[in-house]
Parts: C-alpha cells; structure tokens; sequence
C-alpha cells in the first residue's frame, strides 16, 4: 500500500509568508556546487582595479573628483568599478533569470506550487542582492587595504552598493519581462557595455562632448558611481540625495513593471 | 584541409541567420572602447605624460594594436569555448558529423576554420573603426591584422582542446574570469608591462597574448624588427600548432564512440 | 479512502452528507485567449464536477480543450468565465491556498535542469513551505516510490524521458497533495515506461488521492479512470465511466476490414448493409454490430473484396469518440 510508501507529512502544507526565500534557497543549492562562479565576480572587479591602480593610473596621474577634489586615478575609478560591478552581477544574474523564463520553464512549476509571481520577483532580486552585497562587502575590504577610501562616509557605500544592486536587477527582471526572446536580449546587453564605458566611469564627464555627458546624466550607472565615488571620497553634498531618490525611483518603478509584464506573461 | 571544409561550412551556415548582430557587436564594441579609453581616458593621460607620449606615442595610438590583439583573443575564446560545449551536447552538431564521413580530425579543422573566418572579419572591422579613429600613422597596420588572427587562432586551438574535456558549462564562465580576463587586462594592451611588478612582467613575457600585443603594436607603428617578429610568429604558431595537436587527442578521446 | 488524508477530507465540498465532496466543480467554465478578431476560445463553457477519491479524465485530441481547463483548476490561468471551485476555493482569491492542497504533472517536462534528481524535489518541498528535514526525508520516500533512488544525484539532464516522468510525478507529491493534476502523462514514453507511470498512478489512486488526468490515449483512460469526459473544439461532447460511455455511443463489438489497395470508397456501398452503422476510415471501414462473428463471416463472404484483413474487436473509446466527433483522436 502506498500509505506505507508515502507517510503522512508532520504538518499540513500551507503557504508561508516572505515564500520568496525559498527561490534565494533553490539558487543557493545550485551555486552549491559552482563557488568558483561566485569568487569569479567578485576577482572580475578587482583585476580591473589591479590593472589601473598597477597601470593606467601612473599613466594618468591625478584627476578632478566631485567638489573639485584632486584625486589619484585609482581613487578615481574604484568605487566606479564597485557600481559597475553591483550593475554586472545584477545584469548577469537577469540572464540567469531569462534562461529559466524561457528555456527551462521552471517558473511554470514553480507556480504550480504556493508562491506568487511576487514572491518570485523578490526572490530572485533578494539572491541577486545577497550575491552583489557579498562582492560589494569584500570590494570596499580591498579598496580600504589599499588606501583607497578617504572617509568614514565610505561605510554608507555598502548600502549604497546594495540599492545600486537593487536598482539594476529590477531594471534586469523588467528588461527580461518585457522583451520576447534571446534575440531581444543581445541588445540589453549592447545596453549595458556603453553605460559602463561612459558613466563618468573611467574619466570625468567634463572629458566627453556635451551631448555624450548629458546622455551619460541620464544613465542610472552614473547616479551610481556618482553616489558611490561621493561617499568613499568623502565628497558628500546634497547632490548625493538627488542620486539616492533616482535609484530608488527608478528601481520600483522597475520592480512594479516587472511584476506586472510576469504576470501578464505567466499567468494566461 | 579540403575535407573539413563541410565541417566549417555547417558553422557558417549555422550563424548566417544572425550576421547582423555579429556584425553590430563587431562594430560597436570597438567604437566604445577606443571613445572611451583611447579618447576619454587617452585625453588624461596625454595631459599627464606630456610630448614624449606612452612609449614615444599618443595613448590611442599605443592602445589601438593593443585591443586588436586582445579583440582577436576574446573573438577566438568566444567561438572556441561556449560553442565546442554546444555542439557536443546541446545542438548535437558534433555528433552528427561523426556519423557521415567526416573524420575527428575535419570535425576540429572545420570548426577552427569558422574561427579563422570569424577572426578576419572581426579584425578587419576593428583595423577600419581604429584607422578612422586616426589610430594609425603607417601602412604597416595593413600586416597587424593578419598577425592579430594568427594571435586569435594561437587561443582558439588550446581553447578547444579544453572546452571538449568540460563536462560542467560553467567552468568556461570561470575560465573566463580567472585566465582570459586577467591576461587582457595584464599583458600589455592596456600599459607597458615593464610597470608591473617584477615576477609579473616574466609571467606576462609567457603569455601568447603579449607576443601578439608586441607584435600587432610594432607593426601598426611602423617600428617592428625582422627579428623580433619572427620570433613573436613563431611562439604564437607554436600556440597554434600545439593546441591543434592537443585538440585532436582530446577530441578523438571524447568523440570516440 | 486511505487513512493519510482524513484530516483533509472534512472540510469542504457542496454535494449531500454521505457523497464524496466535490473536489473541482466548474459551472459554464470558459477560457478565451486574446482580444477582438484575434480571439480564440479554448474552453467553451464546460460544466465538470470531479468527486473526491476517483479518477477524472478529461479526454480529447490536442487542442481540444484540455490543458487550458488543467491550467484553470491549477491556479496558474485564471478563468475568463463561468465558476469555478477548486478544493472548495476560488481560484481568483485563494489561489497560493489551493496549489498547497495539489499536485501538478505538466505535459512539458520542467524539472530544474540545474539541480539533481533529489535537490529538485527538497526544493520544491520548501516551496510548499515544508521544513527542510522533512523534505529531505520526503525526498528519499518519493524517489524510492517512483523507483529512482540509484540516481539520487544525478544531474536531471541526464535521466531519460521515462525517468523524468517520473521525477516530475515525485515532485508533484512532495506536498501530499490532495489532488493529483496530470496532464498527458504519457505522451512521448515508450509502452514499457506508460506500464511503469500506469502502474504508479494506481498505487496513488488506491491509496486515495484524487487523480485528474487528461489523455489522448484510449488505453489510458480505460486504464486509469472511474468518469471521464469527451472534449472536442473547447466543449464536453459526452461524459460517463469508460464502459457506460462504449453502451451509450456505441455497439458491442466492431470489425475492421481493410482492403488490399488501401480503396475504402467502394467497399464501403457493398457492406453498409450488414452492420447497424459503418465508419469509413481512409485506410478501413469499421462495422458497428453487437455480433461481431457474425458480421465478420458475411464480411469475408464478399469473395469479390480485396481484403487484405477482417478482425473482429470490443468497441473502445476510440469508437466512442469517432461517433459523437466524426473524427479519430490520433492523426
């Protein structure tokens, strides 16, 4: 009798509440088996960082930072490379998202289970954020080790990494929730090299053409890296808030859209 | 050589459909960075280092040959790693051409022909973007780009013979991370590596992509040596070869029936 | 019923005290896809009531309805009209509290290609909100019952489709559901592994849960379900158990004949007469008749037929379905 196969379970079934950590569980058993995949993000960013702090920066000398500082080229571009790479891990983390929206169909079991498309969406954006603050934590630990943070504002720039995280992996489900297909994701990705190249990332945006820097203004890179350089160089103003409240608004406003398209998209 | 034409032949076929967006990837990329590093950054380190320039050179000129040479390295790990995965297990496109009269060997020969044609169309359209770029002053850039696909095939080969013994995907993404990105950022294209530290600066000597930095740079400036450049081609070849070699064991070891 | 779910079975349900209660009952369910000139009518106003205990099936050829009413009574496709109860719910409002109380078997295989064998099913158990040792001990159970236990730690990719039919009927039961939902669970199997998921899918159905499958496999539904009902073009063409479906549509028995040159047209005049009603198909010609011996020798009297073959068989589902639709469910 299968009443032996199958004893009965020790509580009945119910949905929980915050059923979002569990997909965070389901990621975490996966990358169980893959740490060099997750070490790999965080050494990306620091061998960018070696090679200008080692090379480009004695080439380059001192640059303008914000509020007319004078700052030493790899002071410049670290916390630049810390946005970016907050943008990158959420950017790759989308395309994990788009492989198993449209190759594997594990969402579509996963939402013949309790959790809502919701708890999907904060799952999913939860394990981005946890993987990105976990390379953001160990970045800030290597730019403080070689003298590259110049206040005490800079322990703000972990959280401020975090909503960069968040901004970006909203943007990334919303991106993978309205286009159609791979095809569609080659340009998101033709999106993303451009906004790392011209965020005021690795020059000041008094270099570019005019047009080039009014464009890069309304980048959400640039309100990162503006955000994150502010704070590690201790160059804090009022304009800081003006780059906080952009993320903010931008990623809700992304995370609502994102809902409503997998809605749209997985519930017909 | 004749019989492995199908073989490359299917890859060329296969990838016609999406021409366009290889051939925008080809040309955006390059614009990107030479704006941004050989302009944008190029414009703080001319200021900096004054009349005397980056090894007697402006900074785009000095970094141009540069990310030629790393183009056609990240080109030949493109085409020679996911895809190798691919066509063993996802696409079944391996195994299909073992079963018709194709041999191991046209198999690997056939699919690192596609590369070679790859890698020339993509060095081609880097060498014109940089050219109107005004990266170049002499004619001798014109030998650059074929040294940059013997660069790109001298990665691709070895590329191969690893990809084929992969049995989890992501171990390529690590490779990725841990061995191409690190030797771009580190062998030349970018500084002279005589700033690195020592210990480093040997490493870098080793590596094929430096060869192929060296080479493309001494080229594209007009400055190379007979000499030097011999031995530049052939460490790069011996890349090659060797790689081809490996590749073909390793293959005949997997694709074995 | 099986004493496993008695804490269940009391709650809920419409139908007199003593009946089983109804665990899906549907009144004029519809479900539309797209807008204005584009649209598409999957389900076209369905009336369904599925009792506790029994196997329900919903047969048909693809495209008739099926999967869009699977998907409805699983909450991950809301109803475009009509009402709907599932588990004594509504889908609309109580959706994540009824898939607590299912078990879904898609048709497509979505098992989650990067983890293995016994991960895909501990996850999905969190999923339900179950603590993770009982998932992990659920796990085992489940992979023992669907004989899978030597590739615990398999990667799912490299199971075959049997295997992975199974997996995936595992992973529905992983909540003890009270409600099993199958959606062509053998389609694509080879006959051996169909033997195997049949004779799973009894053991379950003994033990109790409810079982509701769609097939368009006439050995199947005979096989595995107490009531089914005909969907052809979105609507029910008839409902009943397999065997008061074959008395109410159909004759007893049926004798195919098939010509030797494949030609049906002329065949068909000559032996219209001696059976109560004929089919003709374009490679034979069915014969309805509650004597199949008989009609098979005035058959084979025909001299001047061609006949490459005449057998005599019981009527099936199958005949059922090529009466009320005009139409053979495997093309």
């Amino acid at each position: 009798m299968i009443g032996r196969v199958l004893p009965p379970l020790p509580r009945t079934a119910r949905p929980t509440l915050g059923a979002g950590r569990h997909l965070v569980e389901r990621n975490a058993l996966f990358f169980r088996g893959h740490v060099l995949v997750i070490l790999g993000g965080f050494f990306e960013a620091l061998f960018y960082l070696l090679s200008i702090g080692i090379g480009v920066s004695d080439l380059v000398g001192d640059v303008e930072g914000p509020g007319g500082k004078t700052l030493e080229y790899t002071e410049f571009v670290a916390p630049a490379m810390l946005a970016a790479s907050a943008m990158n891990g959420a950017v790759m983390e989308s395309f994990n998202i788009m492989a198993k929206l449209h190759l594997s169909k594990a969402y579509e079991a996963v939402l013949a289970t309790p959790i809502t498309i919701r708890d999907i969406a904060v799952g999913e954006i939860t394990w981005s954020l946890m993987r990105g603050g976990a390379y953001s934590a160990a970045f800030l630990a290597v730019m403080a080790s070689l003298g590259l943070v110049s206040s005490w504002w800079a322990v703000l720039a972990l959280p401020a990494a975090l909503l960069v995280g968040f901004t970006f992996a909203a943007l990334g489900l919303a991106a993978v929730s309205v286009i159609r297909g791979w095809q569609d994701f080659e340009w998101v990705m033709t999106a993303v090299l451009p906004m790392f190249l011209f965020s005021g990332t690795f020059a000041p945006l008094s270099t570019y053409p005019d047009p080039v820097a009014w464009l890069a203004r309304a980048m959400p890179l640039y309100h990162g890296v503006s955000l994150l350089r502010g704070l590690t160089t201790g160059a804090v103003s009022g304009v800081l808030l003006v780059h906080l409240l952009y993320l903010v608004l931008l990623g809700v406003a992304a995370f609502w859209v994102a809902t409503r398209r997998l809605e749209a998209n997985l519930l017909t | 050589m004749r019989t492995a034409l199908p073989a490359m032949e299917y890859w060329l076929l296969r990838n016609r459909r999406y021409w366009r967006t290889q051939l925008s990837a080809m040309t955006v990329g390059p614009v990107l960075y030479l704006a941004a590093l050989g302009l944008g950054v190029g414009s703080l380190v001319d200021d900096n280092v004054g009349a005397d320039g980056v090894q007697g050179v402006d900074y785009l000129a000095f970094i141009a040959p540069g990310l030629l040479a790393v183009t056609a390295m990240q080109q030949g790990f493109e085409e020679s790693s996911w895809p190798v995965i691919g066509a063993l297990r996802w696409w079944g496109s391996y195994p299909a051409q073992q079963v018709t009269s194709l041999r191991t060997r046209d198999v690997l020969t056939g699919h690192l022909l596609y590369v070679t044609v790859k890698l020339t169309a993509a060095v081609t359209v880097f060498t014109a973007i940089a050219a109107l770029f005004g990266a170049f002053d002499s004619a001798w850039v014109l030998a650059a780009a074929p040294a940059s696909v013997l660069c790109g095939v001298a990665h691709a080969a070895p590329i191969a013979a690893f990809s084929i013994t992969r049995r989890v995907e992501m171990s390529i993404a690590a490779f990725y991370r841990f061995v191409i990105l690190p030797t771009s950022l580190f062998s030349g294209a970018f500084f002279p590596i005589s700033q690195l530290p020592a210990g480093l600066e040997q490493v870098a000597y080793v590596t094929p992509l430096w060869h192929g930095v060296d080479l493309c740079r001494d080229l594209a400036l007009g400055e190379a040596t007979f000499a030097a450049s011999l031995g530049h081609v052939a460490y790069l070849a011996l890349w090659a070869v060797g790689g081809y070699l490996l590749a073909l064991r390793l293959y005949a070891r997997r694709l074995a029936p | 019923m099986s004493a496993t779910r008695d804490e269940a079975s009391t709650q809920e349900g419409s139908t007199a005290l003593g009946a089983a209660p109804a665990l899906v009952s549907a009144r004029g369910l519809v479900k539309a896809f797209g807008e204005g000139d584009k649209r598409r009518v999957a389900v076209d106003g369905i009336d369904v009531e599925v009792l506790e205990g029994e196997a329900f099936g919903f047969l048909g050829p693809n495209g008739a309805g099926k999967s869009s009413t699977m998907r409805m009574i699983g909450c991950t496709s809301p109803a475009t009209g009509g009402t709907l109860r599932v588990l004594g719910l509504d889908p609309a409002t109580d959706g994540p509290a009824i898939r607590a109380g299912l078990g879904v078997v898609p048709q497509e295989d979505s098992l989650d290609g990067e983890l293995t064998v016994r991960d895909n099913l501990v996850i999905y158990g969190r999923y339900f909100g179950l603590p993770w040792k009982a998932c992990r001990s659920r796990a085992d159970e489940l992979l023992e019952f669907v004989q899978l236990s030597d590739r615990s730690d398999s990667r799912v990719d490299t199971l075959s489709g049997g295997m992975k039919r199974r997996l995936t009927i595992a992973r529905a039961l992983v909540n003890n559901p009270r409600m099993v939902l199958l959606d062509e669970p053998t389609t694509g199997l080879d006959p051996q592994a169909r033997h195997v998921v049949w004779e799973r899918l009894f053991q379950l159905k003994r033990s109790g849960v409810t079982l509701i499958l769609t097939t368009h496999y006439m050995d199947e539904a005979e096989q595995l379900c107490d009531r089914l009902v005909v969907m052809d073009a979105g609507r029910i063409a008839a409902g009943g158990s397999p065997r008061e479906l074959i008395a109410a549509h159909c004759t007893r028995e049926v004798v195919e004949a098939r010509p030797a040159d494949g030609e049906t047209a002329r065949p068909a005049e000559v032996l219209a007469s001696l059976a109560e009603r004929i089919e003709v198909l374009p490679d034979r010609i069915l014969l309805y008749t509650d004597s199949g011996d008989d009609t098979a020798a005035a058959v084979t009297h025909h001299h001047e037929l061609d006949l490459a073959s005449v057998l005599v068989r019981r009527a099936s589902l199958e005949d059922v379905f090529l009466r009320l639709t005009g139409r053979t469910l495997v093309d």
